[in-house]
């Protein structure tokens, strides 16, 4: 059957209806379905053949097509608006589809610190049992060489990826300074593991993984169908209904390629789509006794929207690199990440101390990180060069082998208008309006950026790196890591889910996202998403 | 250094081509079109402009890749096949004679008063766009992600190629 006439009638019987196929939901749908539930997943994306990867991965490398069409983003389905003070590029920070936002994902997993937890209602050791089944679930290559990292109960399921040429160059200026390296945990296969293959260096980790050595929830979507549950793809959820009562949702209704809508029923909803999708839902979703959207008492719905800032250096150094071998990372450093103010000794000078700027805020956690795909690839100089032949090659041999950056992230502290809205004057395919984003960058998240520039600089010079670029608080992007939308709490005055992932004012309704996060630390957010989905996924068969 | 049929077929490999498929084996890239050698000897002209010097076995290399590249894929050959009949108009205008019959200085220079060299490649785009994505791109992405062509400036494992995960710890040769 093709993808246009499949069947995306609604199920007769379900317990547990899951909106969206990315990782939350796929392992959310896996753990159910096997605990013998009956669960039906609604995806609003397609499902993408991995068969086409290769040629989704030439699109990437190759000049002549929109990036957003590897993972075919945009148009009127997925339209927008940024209306904040800063522009966010949402659609090419999401990938709708079975698989969601992981096909396109670095996937890079560290656990949140300890001191991530302090305003959250669950602490690190209640999430420390999820946070193992979701290494072993995504397949993480690590290694315990991280002091700075929180505590944990066994080896990583695979082991890490051993560091890169480049990382050894890095290590002395890093020794020189009292700077710490360490390994990454990495998504990514090092060697086989649950029927996938071992990475086998493609180079285009992001935004595609031809192998599938890195980690896409693809994955548990098919290992979710094996245990008896059901995908409906193509099939965006248009609003969620509730009983007369107001204390359970009733049903879901989505919309179908042939142009019709359903109603999905079930005992217990989960909604997976992300922390844009998932407010917008529930706005969309307003009744008379919910004015103001779903599971909105609080007002919280939308608000807290956070993400992580980038910060990088680079340049070129008089030595070979051997950039752009793998696409991903093989070293980073914590040690900045409970207190980013500290300074360090080294076997020849360090880090100074943070000293603020006037007015200026203390910043908050960082994460360092150490490219391997720092500068372009010789295959990307050639296909947007000027020149052809013995000229392109000159070229070619003379911009790659000598570049050299580091990158890292820096947290935002949540703040009320910071938020997703609804936009009515803009619609999308359904007649629905679409997600309006209201976001900024915050003085103290600009001190962090400054920081993390600040340390960056100290290890490059160090090194003699003739420094040619500077990502930091005046031109920094988003992560693309959305958080905070739904935040967690025990007061459902302030918060829209408690610490079971479920909302407080529907008894049947939890979400599984990092829209659940109370604060977002400097940390990518997907191991955190996954075993906060695993545990929303326990608490939905309490119920059962 | 010589680009062998192994590079070829890796490069195949890594665009999602079945290798060893019949269009490969025995197959003619522009079999139904009325000069069907005419059209391989014109993209193999374009390859000899955009190709380093230092590169040899282009021919056979070129053969392989173009044909297993458009095997299954309709479209991607009309578009192709468009592109070297734009390529043959420019030069029989400026010049009186298709492409592939021009010296290698001759070529060089209509792709350079074409603008093909500044172009934005675009599948669908304006003539240099096209000659741009189908022919001079298409050349340098099967070369540039092949492990000859990734050695050429250094790299045995370039993006695109699936050459495992040794080289990037390893420093520069001796």
């Amino acid at each position: 059957m093709t993808g246009a006439d499949r069947d995306r009638t609604p199920s007769e019987r379900a317990d547990v209806c899951v909106v969206g196929a990315g990782p939350a939901g796929a392992l959310a749908a896996h753990r159910l379905a096997k605990q013998g539930h009956d669960v039906v997943i609604l995806e609003a994306g397609k499902r993408f053949d991995f068969e086409d990867r290769k040629r989704r991965m030439e699109r990437a490398i190759r000049p002549g097509h929109d990036p957003l069409s590897v993972w075919e983003m945009g148009g009127p389905r997925d339209r927008f608006t940024s209306d904040g003070e800063w522009f966010y590029p949402l659609n090419r920070a999401r990938v709708k589809g079975v698989g969601g936002t992981s096909l396109h994902w670095q996937g890079m997993v560290m656990r949140l610190h300890e001191s991530d937890f302090e305003e959250w209602p669950v602490e690190y050791r209640e999430l420390r049992p999820y946070y193992a089944e979701a290494e072993e679930a995504l397949g993480v290559a690590g290694a315990a060489d991280n002091p700075y990292a929180p505590p944990r109960e066994k080896p990583y399921p695979m082991s890490a990826f051993p560091p890169s040429h480049s990382d050894s160059i890095f290590a002395e200026a890093c020794e020189r300074v009292g700077v710490t390296m360490h390994s990454v945990p990495n998504a990514r296969n090092s060697e086989s593991y649950d029927g996938r293959s071992s990475c086998v260096g493609y180079g285009t980790c992001k935004p595609v993984c031809p192998s599938g050595a890195k980690y896409s929830a693809d994955h548990h979507v098919e290992k979710a169908e094996q245990e008896g549950a059901r995908v409906v793809d193509r099939a965006p959820v248009q609003r969620l209904e509730h009983d007369g009562s107001g204390e359970r949702v009733t049903a879901a209704v989505y919309a179908t390629p042939d142009g019709e809508t359903h109603r999905q029923e079930a005992r217990e909803f989960v909604l997976a789509a992300g922390g844009v999708g998932i407010p917008r839902l529930l706005l969309l979703s307003e009744s008379r006794q919910y004015p103001d959207g779903l599971a909105n008492s609080s007002g919280a719905v939308g608000r807290y929207f956070m993400d992580h800032l980038f910060a990088g250096v680079g340049g070129t150094i008089d030595r070979e690199t051997r950039q752009n071998h793998v696409g991903f990372i093989t070293s980073e450093c914590h040690q900045f990440y409970d207190d980013p103010t500290r300074g360090t000794e080294g076997t020849a000078g360090g880090i100074p101390e943070w000293s603020s700027e006037e007015g200026e805020p203390v910043p908050d956690s960082i994460k360092l990180e150490f490219l391997n795909y720092a500068g372009p690839s010789p295959v990307e100089m050639a296909l947007s060069g000027e020149e052809f032949g013995d000229d392109l090659l000159e070229t070619l041999r003379e911009g790659y082998g000598n570049s050299i950056a580091m990158g890292g992230l820096v947290g935002q502290r949540p703040r009320k208008e910071n938020r997703i809205t609804l936009d009515h004057s803009t619609t999308d395919d359904h007649g629905n309006p679409v997600p309006e984003i209201h976001w900024r960058v915050d003085a103290r998240t600009k001190a962090g950026l400054r920081r993390a520039n600040e340390i960056q600089r100290a290890i490059c010079s160090e090194l003699g790196v003739d420094v040619s670029w500077t990502v930091g608080p005046e031109n920094t992007g988003p992560a693309f890591h959305h958080m905070g939308t739904t935040r967690m709490g025990t007061d459902p005055d302030e918060s829209v889910v408690n610490p079971r992932l479920r909302t407080h004012d529907l008894g049947n309704l939890s979400v599984a996202s990092s829209s659940v996060f109370v604060t977002g630390g400097a940390l990518n957010p997907t191991l955190t998403i996954a075993a906060l989905a695993l545990k929303a996924a326990d608490h939905v068969d309490e119920r059962l | 250094m010589e680009l062998t049929r192994r590079d070829a077929l890796a490069a195949l490999a890594a665009s999602g081509v079945a290798v060893g498929t019949g269009a490969v084996l025995n197959g003619d890239l522009f079999a139904d079109d009325p000069e069907p050698e005419d059209r391989m000897d014109s993209l193999l002209a374009v390859a000899e402009v955009v190709y380093p010097s230092e590169v040899s076995g282009v021919e056979e290399f070129v053969r392989t890749y173009a044909l297993g590249r458009v095997e299954d894929r309709p479209d991607y050959r009309d578009g192709m096949v468009g592109a070297l009949s734009t390529l043959d108009e420019y030069a029989r205008t400026w010049h009186d004679a298709d492409f592939r019959r021009l010296d290698d200085e001759t070529r060089e220079s209509v792709l350079d008063q074409m603008g093909v060299d500044t172009a934005s490649p675009d599948p669908e785009g304006s003539d240099p766009a096209r000659v741009r994505y189908y022919l001079v791109n298409e050349l340098l992405y099967a070369l540039y992600t092949s492990p000859t062509g990734g050695e050429l400036v250094g790299i045995e494992n370039p993006q695109g190629h699936p050459g495992g995960t040794g080289s990037y710890r390893r420093g520069p040769r001796g």
